[in-house]
């Protein structure tokens, strides 16, 4: 079972937290922090993704297996009954579904977009559960949602869309773009 | 009024949506708090609104609050109501705020029941997707009840998208409602037949976390896993099953015979180092649960041993990381297999990564052996001399390194003077280390138990002792506790006596523990300097010398180094009037042996001693007191005569009162008192452990730390004091020389000669430390412990016919030993 999936940049600031067990809010935060505490102090090039679990969250039989792309951390705590390697496959196939979703996914995406980002975890996991792992599969369905949300916005939501457009126009040159790199394939290992 | 309300929606166009409250957020990072109080007013303004545009808006831009940490769980019921929007839009939404801050315990999702049903039942799929899927996450033991039938029914729907969702829901129902299982089992049996793999993989997904929770109840299933197994190519699904049989196994042991085929056939074909991984692992599990390890099984071993360094060779560190882990499973039943590969794990204590470090340090335990134990510990000796290793894994080293000598009572030491080097060498690391007692303990006990090396450890002790400096400020400074002993327990073996005397009396900043005993030991030197000194002219010098010595002593702050202090003063004094008792007698009444820890527990205690009963009852005497005082005024009162009665009631009670107030203060005053004229009354405030170091020692300056690497080991080179090093290369030219020159015949000889006795502990009699009361051993050691021991005294008492023998075996091998010394 998958407890939490966390996401959060590099200074520990959260983009996406997904608690998979009922936590107070301030006990979500501190949970946050820790794990940024955690994650964040290990040097990425040269040591292994999997950590043991830390004091709020889990216990000896629940870790935490992160990947770590470019400003972003993407940390998963789950237990024993999940494979460590699986795991860090699905992070990569949730990071490239964002990629495909956003064209390019940058952290700004995450920051503006997190409702959609929420929608499509909801397509790869479902209450600590992994419900797909076919990144085609999980894309189909997200499209499909997507068409539904256009079909209603028709015209009654025209004004409202004008009006954001007026706002977004405002925006000097909108905020440069943080890309993540190419991301790495992990070889040998396809789902 | 139309016109009102189109002005009214009009401006709500101008309301923030989510992306705006984004922004507003991060440009007004000066003051955030703020400006999200501000916004979240606004949210409740627009939570009024009708319009479910606005809401959901509202509601969408509170889920992004909750995740800044602020708590929406107020705005329950407008989520619930932006859930219930007939627009897909809207409801997702909605759901989606549900599944963030709802949970079972929320009062409100009482209400969602009707609406959640409709939904699951609606014409458009996806409302019933993102239903479920918000539902998956709150869902309390109420909605598992009314709403188990309707998840059921999608089980059998058309839609695999809706099939799936579905049975992973089930999982959470019967989780909080488990009379749904009985039910739907049949169904979710079905599910693992599905033509649809996402369908398939979650059935799976769920029967495995169902069997994790009770195993015997999924067993019946393992046929149907077994052919998936065989089929499948859905590596995930495949690691699931895997598991699986992992966690099925222990309850049936045949299965593991059967699987053990499959699953080297899977290791054999597979491309995806997670699959093998999972298999690696579930064969290792089977293997251990058949203990009996036929050699027909020895060939799986062999695979996995060979895959796991395959693994553990790789440049990736994850895969170095499980590879290890893996390994050491393998170590506990199959270490032979293992310890071929020495080599590798060697190499990965050198990972830049501390985890695969300390794994590797981990396995090193179970491989050292009599052979290659020397070797092992020389290169862990080399990473400790690196300096950029944290303190925290260099103590972890450390205190491996202890771990690993010292196993089975020194099970693997063939030349304990090496391992004393080894000790001393840890004491004088750069960068010091806080397992300084545990040091002192192991030399103490290797110099108690091995008799054939307190010369030598004497010897090198004493050398400690006239370097002490080196070792005042550090944490190390615990082994001049050990020094100290030694040099005053085994004098006879001392080579300067009156050097270390001096040297242990010289007054330097140490703990005031280490200094009581240094003047303690030196007392016990200079008895022996008594003894043997006859020339009393020179005895008097140093006894002189050794009261001017004393001075700083007397004066110290910690009393039980002044007292000490004094007490060697007396002796010394004693020691010059003209006739001088014998101090061999009073120190060297009968050789120490070394008591195991948990002696005196076994000292059985007598029956007629009872512990557990007061001397005199606490009531008891407080009612003495109290008929004491009583009888006391009724005297008084037929003195005095008193006729009033009430009156005297009352002058009684109140001098009742006082008077016991005052004998009780009078009581204490009397004991402190006493406590103080009495000499032999032990004050409680100062109490000391000696084997309990308290004292913390300030982590060395710079200046002190000990460098011993090759090149700078001219700055702190102690000359004379053994390095680990060259008894290694000593040990090994003896060993290369030994094969080329000699007759196996000798050779045996040799290693007969080099056989050391260890010391066994001592216990009270008739008890063994092996009892397993109050300290439980495992019993399978124990045994094998007594037999040992039974052993031993059988050759001691052997020895002594052959002990000349082997004196002369013993004589033998030091002459060749010193010949081949000059060769080389």
């Amino acid at each position: 079972m998958i407890k939490a999936i966390l996401v959060f940049n590099n200074y520990g600031k959260p983009r996406l937290t997904k608690f998979y067990h009922h936590y107070a809010e301030d006990v979500q935060q501190n949970i946050i922090r820790e794990t940024f505490q955690l994650v964040s102090k290990r040097d990425d090039s040269v040591v292994c993704n999997f950590l043991e679990g830390g004091s709020l969250i889990g216990g000896s039989d629940y870790r935490l297996i992160y990947r770590h792309y470019a400003t972003l951390y993407f940390v998963f705590c789950v237990d024993s009954s999940e494979s460590e390697l699986g795991i860090l496959d699905l992070i990569q196939v949730f990071v490239e579904t964002l990629d495909k979703c956003f064209e390019n996914v940058c952290e700004l995406d995450l920051i503006f977009h997190v409702d959609k980002v929420h929608h499509i975890l909801n397509e790869l996991v479902m209450g600590g559960m992994v419900l797909e792992t076919n990144a085609n599969e999980i894309l189909l369905r997200i499209e499909e949602q997507n068409k539904l949300e256009k079909q209603e916005a028709g015209l009654s939501t025209a004004p409202a869309r004008a009006v954001s457009a007026v706002k977004n126009m405002n925006i000097p040159q909108q905020i440069k773009d943080m890309k993540l790199p190419d991301l790495p394939n992990i070889g040998g290992l396809k789902f | 009024m139309t016109f009102r309300k189109v002005v009214d929606n009009f401006e709500r166009f101008f309301d923030k949506n989510l992306t705006d409250l984004v922004r507003g957020i991060r440009n007004n990072k000066e003051n955030e708090a703020k400006y999200i109080a501000q916004c979240i007013e606004e949210i409740k303004e627009e939570l009024k609104q009708d319009n479910a545009a606005i809401k959901s808006n509202a509601v969408a831009k509170l889920t992004y609050l909750q995740m800044l940490g602020y708590d929406m769980s107020w705005a329950a019921f407008n989520i619930i109501e932006v859930m219930s929007s007939t627009k897909f839009t809207h409801k997702r939404i909605g759901y989606l705020a549900a599944s963030q801050c709802f949970n079972e315990n929320t009062e409100v999702i009482m209400l969602t029941t009707n609406m959640i049903k409709k939904d699951l039942n609606s014409q458009n799929m996806y409302d019933a997707g993102c239903a479920m899927s918000s539902l998956s996450c709150f869902v309390s033991t109420d909605l598992s009840h009314d709403l188990a039938n309707d998840i059921m029914t999608l089980l059998s729907s058309t839609k695999p998208y809706l099939r799936k969702k579905a049975v992973l829901l089930m999982f959470k129902i019967f989780l909080k409602y488990p009379e749904a299982l009985k039910p739907a089992f049949p169904r979710l049996k079905e599910k693992l037949e599905d033509p649809d793999p996402g369908v398939q993989s979650a059935a799976v997904n769920v029967i495995c976390e169902l069997a994790r929770k009770n195993p015997k109840n999924y067993l019946s299933l393992a046929p149907i896993f077994f052919k998936i197994m065989g089929t499948s190519t859905n590596n995930w699904m495949l690691i699931k099953i895997i598991k699986l049989f992992g966690s099925l196994m222990p309850i049936e042991p045949r299965l593991g015979k059967k699987l053990l085929e499959p699953l080297t056939n899977i290791i054999h074909s597979t491309s995806a180092m997670s699959l093998l991984y999972e298999c690696v692992n579930t064969i290792i599990a089977i293997l251990i649960s058949i203990s009996n390890g036929l050699p027909y099984y020895n060939s799986s071993i062999q695979l996995c041993v060979q895959k796991l360094r395959i693994l553990i060779e790789d440049s990736d560190q994850n895969l170095k990381y499980l590879g290890l882990l893996a390994m050491s499973k393998i170590l506990k039943t199959h270490p032979k297999s293992v310890q071929a590969h020495k080599d590798l794990v060697l190499a990965c204590l050198d990972d830049k990564d501390e985890s695969i470090r300390l794994r590797a340090l981990d396995l090193l335990y179970g491989m050292v052996s009599k052979k290659n134990l020397m070797e092992v510990v020389e290169k862990l000796m080399k990473n400790m001399s690196e300096s950029q290793l944290g303190n925290k894994y260099r103590d972890e080293l450390l205190s491996k390194i202890i771990d690993i000598c010292s196993q089975n009572d020194y099970q693997f030491i063939v030349d304990f003077e090496w391992y004393l080097s080894v000790l001393i060498d840890l004491t004088r690391v750069e960068g010091g280390t806080s397992h300084g007692t545990l040091i002192s303990q192991k030399i103490l006990d290797v110099a108690i138990r091995v008799e054939s090396i307190r010369k030598f450890a004497t010897n090198q002790m004493a050398i400690i002792i006239d370097n002490s400096y080196m070792f005042i400020s550090t944490s190390v400074c615990e082994v001049l506790y050990a020094a100290s002993w030694i040099c005053g327990e085994f004098v006879e073996y001392l080579p300067d006596k009156q050097n270390v005397l001096f040297g242990l009396l010289v007054k330097q900043s140490l703990p005031a523990h280490i200094e009581s005993i240094f003047i303690h030991n030196a007392c016990k030197i200079y008895s022996k300097i008594c003894e043997e000194e006859k020339d009393t002219e020179k005895l008097k010098e140093i006894a002189n010398r050794i009261i001017g010595c004393l001075d700083p002593f007397l004066v110290s702050e910690d009393l039980e180094v002044q007292e000490r202090a004094t007490n060697f003063l007396q002796i010394v004094k004693i020691s010059l009037e003209p006739e001088t008792t014998n101090f061999a007698s009073i120190f060297y009444a009968y050789p120490l042996n070394p008591v195991a820890s948990i002696a005196q527990q076994k000292v059985p205690v007598p029956q007629e001693l009872l512990i557990d009963e007061p001397f005199r009852d606490a009531e008891e005497e407080v009612e003495e007191v109290n008929h004491f005082i009583q009888s006391f005024y009724v005297k008084e009162n037929n003195e005095d005569g008193y006729q009033d009665h009430q009156d005297y009631q009352d002058q009684q009670d109140q001098q009742d009162q006082s008077d016991q107030q005052d004998s009780k203060y009078k009581d204490t005053k009397h004991r402190q008192l006493d406590r103080e004229n009495n000499p032999h009354y032990l004050k409680t405030n100062k109490k000391r452990n000696f084997n309990e170091t308290d004292v913390i020692c300030e982590p060395d300056s710079a200046e002190e730390a000990y460098d011993f690497t090759l090149k700078e080991r001219n700055k702190n080179f102690i000359p004379g004091l053994a390095s680990s090093e060259a008894y290694a290369k000593k040990s090994k030219e003896s060993r290369k020389k030994s094969k080329k020159s000699k007759k196996p015949d000798e050779n045996q000889e040799e290693e007969d000669s080099q056989l050391v006795t260890i010391k066994g502990l001592e216990m009270p009699e008739g008890a063994e430390i092996e009892d397993p009361e109050p300290i439980k051993v495992k019993k399978k050691v124990t045994k094998k412990k007594v037999k040992k021991e039974k052993e031993k005294e059988k050759e001691k008492e052997k020895g002594k016919e052959k002990g000349k023998e082997k004196e002369k075996g013993k004589e033998k091998s030091k002459k060749k030993k010193i010949k081949q010394e000059k060769a080389t």
